[in-house]
């Protein structure tokens, strides 16, 4: 099994930032906002983030803020989305420079995504998903706005997509998936709100996704995968049913998924390895407590140090 | 980034790799330039369909065909130009899912044109792709999972005339369990099963199964404001209980989690205060204002001590009020009565002396009662009838479920192991009149069942523990004799003069958490040490409790005590030798009311005089919104990684009535 291999990771995380030129980081610079997030996060998980030059990040993010509509794109030139503008509140909460945002633009160009019955569309074009119910919670909480929008409402919407197995989809009705479960259990989380939850309920059907190898599916009869690590495992952390798992068996599948050689975390053993997987290793390893890891807030998916700051600290 | 083997890149990859790199770039940039300078041309569009097949996740470049869309289609003259416009559109997708049949951004565009409304759908098109796309990766759990929507849906219909609830449940059942028997290893159809034993399980009446104080139980009160004490009329004993905030509780626990508990949909009668005055609260406390239990407080006045004994009613009718989780409503109309005798005795005339003395828990067994200070098993209102919420259908289905499931357990499969367990519980509430020993050897076919999972599926250890935890519990309180054994005389717990009643001592059983709580409404000192306790869920039901004892156990976070908030009596407190500090990452963080959470306003003030006080807020704000809002007397801390000087600070600045703190008078 050996152990976590942070230096060759943090290595891999700069390399891959500086490698703009590849096929496959051309295919991904769409979503360089969100790249930019699990890589900073990542470092700061793994207690490396000062080797990142701070002003130099600062600088490319507010070049991706579109001044009119208040919100962020994924990278320069492209459209303002909620799922780029919740990564770029988050690397600024990071940064502990939140105060380069106008967050008053920015709360008006979130909560001006919510519908009538409660739900939030991506942007513009009107594209509902419970994902991003979760974005514009998480985002306008780490700003101070929640008040913003209809809470009440924006629950009342999630609770509609609540399924009898006790998980959520991504639209009512929708089937129960562990990435939109994690989104729905974290604004409801962020809410105060998880009274609305069946926690036997669903973190029986969470804890069953932990397969024979150790590691855990999105759905039943599915493949284990990395990035499960942090869906269903921050969920039943939020819900207190993670002692329902054999957290040395997963801890185990995530180290197996290292490139131990050239660094980075791959959603199985022996596949490419990508930004986003590692990061959801490291982070689904942070919430085990993995030794030498700062910890990780499973709601925010923020460091708790950082969440600790943007709610306590003196005003 | 799912499902690619790890490869290095030989030299030949290289350069095939910098054209592909080279291609994709010129069509990214090529669509930059057409989307912020509106070009819409044929050549443009079919630029963009070039990239999409490459890569469809980029939202930008259908946005950017939206924008095309909308502007070509103002420009189009006929019917035949707005179809070709659309059928454009919808072969983009097509193509676009051929490279990545789940991308978001194309099933969107497809639906948002479609939305436009503009040409009639072609429904055979859109399921010929579905088809052909589900056939590429089909699960089961789909099916069940629909058919359970489909099904929740007809059931809950309340018209009038419609099909019978039961006789759909019974075919499903039949359904099922052949899926089940014939692919036992198929998780799909056992999620199907247990939500149908959730649909048969539910009890249809609200009944309310227990309270405090029980139903003719007569009371002395010795009313000195917080040395007010409280003691059963006959039999005369040594013993008392503390009512030392001045106010008698009067909790109510129903069968299952109800709403609608209030002053008018419960009347209390007496004369110590009016009716309307009262409020009741859920316990948990709730925003959605719904729970199993429900306390009132009766202040106790000063000036009444004539020693006639007056009665208090309570009465609960027919209400449309109640309401349980699924709607039913209280039907079951219930009334109870005790008395309350009123006297100014001090408390020491009155036998008794205060909490202020340091208590020392006996770490040994309990040893035997003396009869005196007994307190007669009818004042332990176990007062249940759970059966009669039951319908003749859900006691039938269950036996037969159970025996089809016995006749499996041979294989030793764990979901067969599981839902036996499941069903020989769900029986063990629906029927009445067993005897004792019915009762307990259907408790320890349980017990068995989960420690043979504990064998077959360690994965899920905690899980079977928790569940086990709570068998155990059903067993030691489900009667007289279970309970007797393991009461005991509070001299057990002082050597001082402090007698106490209501004394249950449940160490050493494994528990990691607790259950049954409303068999335990007279608990007044529980000793729960030496157990792997992570939860204290339920203990806010006891709201008689002054002393409890966690010693030695399982609480990993502070947060996980918020369930003593709502103990109002709560003076004694043992959290030594727990796992507080040990873990950075907080399983209760947000279950716990907090600003964190929005559950509570952040108090300012109160948080820059902890700053002045050298506490630091961030990395300690769970400590102080707990323990601001308890009232101890004596608080034991040490053995837990957490309590180093500067959390004893903290404790003494946020417990400003703490007289002992780890065994030292402060």
């Amino acid at each position: 099994m050996g152990e976590l291999e942070v230096h060759k990771h943090v290595q891999y995380i700069l390399a891959v930032e500086k490698k703009k030129d590849s096929f496959e980081a051309l295919v991904m610079e769409h979503l360089r906002m969100n790249g930019a997030y699990w890589g900073l996060t990542t470092l700061d998980l793994l207690q490396n983030i000062a080797v990142i030059d701070q002003e130099e990040v600062i600088s490319w993010l507010m070049s991706c803020w579109d001044k009119e509509s208040g919100g962020f794109s994924g990278t320069v030139g492209l459209d303002p989305h909620l799922l780029y503008t919740l990564s770029a509140v988050q690397i600024l909460a990071l940064f502990n420079r939140l105060d380069v945002l106008d967050i008053d633009k920015v709360s008006k160009y979130v909560a001006g995504l919510q519908n009538e019955d409660g739900s939030f569309s991506g942007d513009m074009w009107g594209e509902i998903d419970t994902r991003f119910s979760y974005c514009a919670i998480c985002c306008l909480s780490i700003l101070h706005s929640l008040d913003k929008i209809n809470v009440e409402k924006a629950v009342k919407y999630i609770v509609s997509c609540k399924n009898l197995d006790g998980g959520f989809g991504a639209t009512p009705g929708g089937e129960s998936h562990a990435g939109q479960i994690f989104c729905c259990v974290g604004a409801l989380s962020i809410t105060g709100s998880l009274h609305h939850i069946d926690r036997d309920l669903l973190g029986w059907w969470l804890c069953e996704r932990q397969c024979t190898d150790g590691g855990l599916n999105g759905r039943p009869e599915k493949l284990a995968d990395v990035c499960y690590s942090w869906w269903v495992l921050s969920s039943l952390i939020m819900i207190d049913c993670v002692h329902w798992i054999d957290k040395s068996k997963l801890t185990e599948f995530i180290l197996n998924c290292q490139d131990r050689e050239n660094g980075g975390i791959s959603d199985r053993p022996d596949n490419a390895v990508d930004v986003f997987h590692t990061y959801f290793g490291v982070a689904g390893l942070s919430l085990m407590e993995y030794a030498g890891l700062k910890p990780i807030d499973p709601a925010y998916a923020l460091p708790i140090d950082v969440v600790n700051r943007i709610f306590f600290s003196k005003c | 980034m799912h499902g690619r083997p790890r490869k290095s890149p030989g030299v030949k990859d290289a350069a095939a790799a910098a054209a592909k790199a080279s291609n994709l770039r010129d069509l990214q940039a090529q669509l930059i330039h057409n989307h912020h300078h509106r070009v819409y041309t044929k050549e443009a569009i079919s630029a963009s369909s070039k990239l999409l097949e490459i890569n469809p996740e980029i939202l930008t470049v259908w946005n950017y065909r939206k924008h095309a869309f909308l502007q070509n289609l103002k420009e189009a003259t006929d019917s035949e130009g707005i179809k070709s416009l659309v059928d454009d559109e919808l072969r983009a997708v097509e193509m676009a899912l051929r490279a990545n049949p789940k991308s978001y951004g194309a099933w969107f565009h497809r639906k948002w044109v479609l939305s436009q409304g503009l040409a009639a759908v072609d429904f055979d098109r859109e399921f010929r792709l579905l088809d052909h796309l589900l056939k590429a990766d089909s699960r089961n759990f789909h099916g069940w999972n629909y058919r359970s929507e489909l099904l929740s849906r007809l059931l809950n219909k309340k018209a009038p005339g419609f099909v019978d609830r039961e006789s759909i449940l019974t075919k499903e059942y039949d359904l099922v369990s052949q899926a089940l028997f014939t692919d036992p290893s198929d998780q799909s159809g056992w999620f199907y099963h247990l939500w149908l034993l959730d649909q048969t399980v539910t009890p249809n009446e609200v009944l309310l199964i227990s309270s405090w104080p029980s139903h003719g139980s007569d009371w002395v009160l010795s009313v000195n404001g917080d040395a007010t004490i409280c003691k059963p009329s006959k039999p005369i004993c040594t013993g008392y209980y503390f009512m030392n905030t001045g106010k008698l509780p009067i909790v109510l626990y129903f069968n299952q989690t109800v709403k609608g508990v209030n002053s008018s949909s419960v009347t209390v009668n007496s004369i110590f205060v009016k009716n309307e005055n009262l409020v009741w609260r859920p316990l948990p406390p709730s925003k959605s204002q719904e729970a199993a239990c429900w306390v009132t407080y009766l202040q106790i006045p000063d000036v009444l001590s004539d020693s006639k004994a007056y009665v208090v009613e309570v009465k609960l009718s027919h209400s449309k009020d109640i309401l349980s989780s699924i709607g039913s409503e209280f039907n079951h109309p219930s009334h109870f009565r005790f008395t309350l005798t009123l006297n100014s005795e001090s408390l020491e005339n009155a036998g008794g002396e205060s909490v202020d003395e340091l208590l020392v828990w006996n770490d040994g067994r309990s040893s035997a009662l003396e009869s005196n200070d007994l307190v007669s098993f009818d004042q332990l209102n176990l007062c249940e009838d759970h059966a009669s919420a039951f319908s003749q259908w859900q006691l039938a289905t269950i036996s037969n479920e159970i025996k089809l499931f016995k006749e499996l357990s041979e294989e030793n499969c764990i979901f067969v192991n599981l839902t036996l367990a499941r069903l020989l519980l769900a029986q063990e509430v629906m029927v009445s009149h067993r005897t004792l020993t019915e009762r307990l050897n259907h408790l320890r076919e349980v017990l068995k069942l989960y420690d043979d999972l504990l064998k077959l599926d360690p994965r899920h250890a905690g899980y079977y523990e928790d569940e086990r935890s709570l068998v155990l519990m059903n067993q030691v309180t489900c009667d007289e004799k279970s309970i007797s054994s393991h009461r005991s005389h509070s001299s057990n717990y002082t050597s001082s003069k402090v007698h106490l009643l209501g004394c249950l001592q449940l160490k050493s059983l494994s528990l990691t958490r607790i259950g049954y709580v409303e068999r335990l409404l007279w608990v007044q000192t529980l000793d729960l040490s030496h157990n792997k306790l992570r939860s204290i869920a339920g203990i806010e039901a006891l709201q008689l409790l002054t002393c409890l004892n966690l010693r030695n156990n399982q609480i990993c976070s502070i947060t996980s005590l918020e369930p003593l908030k709502p103990l109002s009596y709560l003076r004694v407190l043992d959290i030594s030798f727990n796992k507080i500090g040990l873990h950075p990452v907080d399983t209760t963080r947000y279950l716990f009311s907090s600003p964190l959470t929005y559950s509570m306003i952040k108090d300012e003030k109160y948080l820059e005089e902890c700053r002045q006080a050298n506490i630091n807020v961030a990395d300690n704000w769970e400590a102080i919104f707990l323990f601001r809002d308890l009232h101890l007397k004596q608080l034991d801390v040490k053995g837990n990684a957490v309590a180093d000087e500067k959390f004893r600070a903290l404790l003494k600045k946020v417990l400003p009535t703490l007289i002992w703190l780890d065994g030292e008078r402060l």
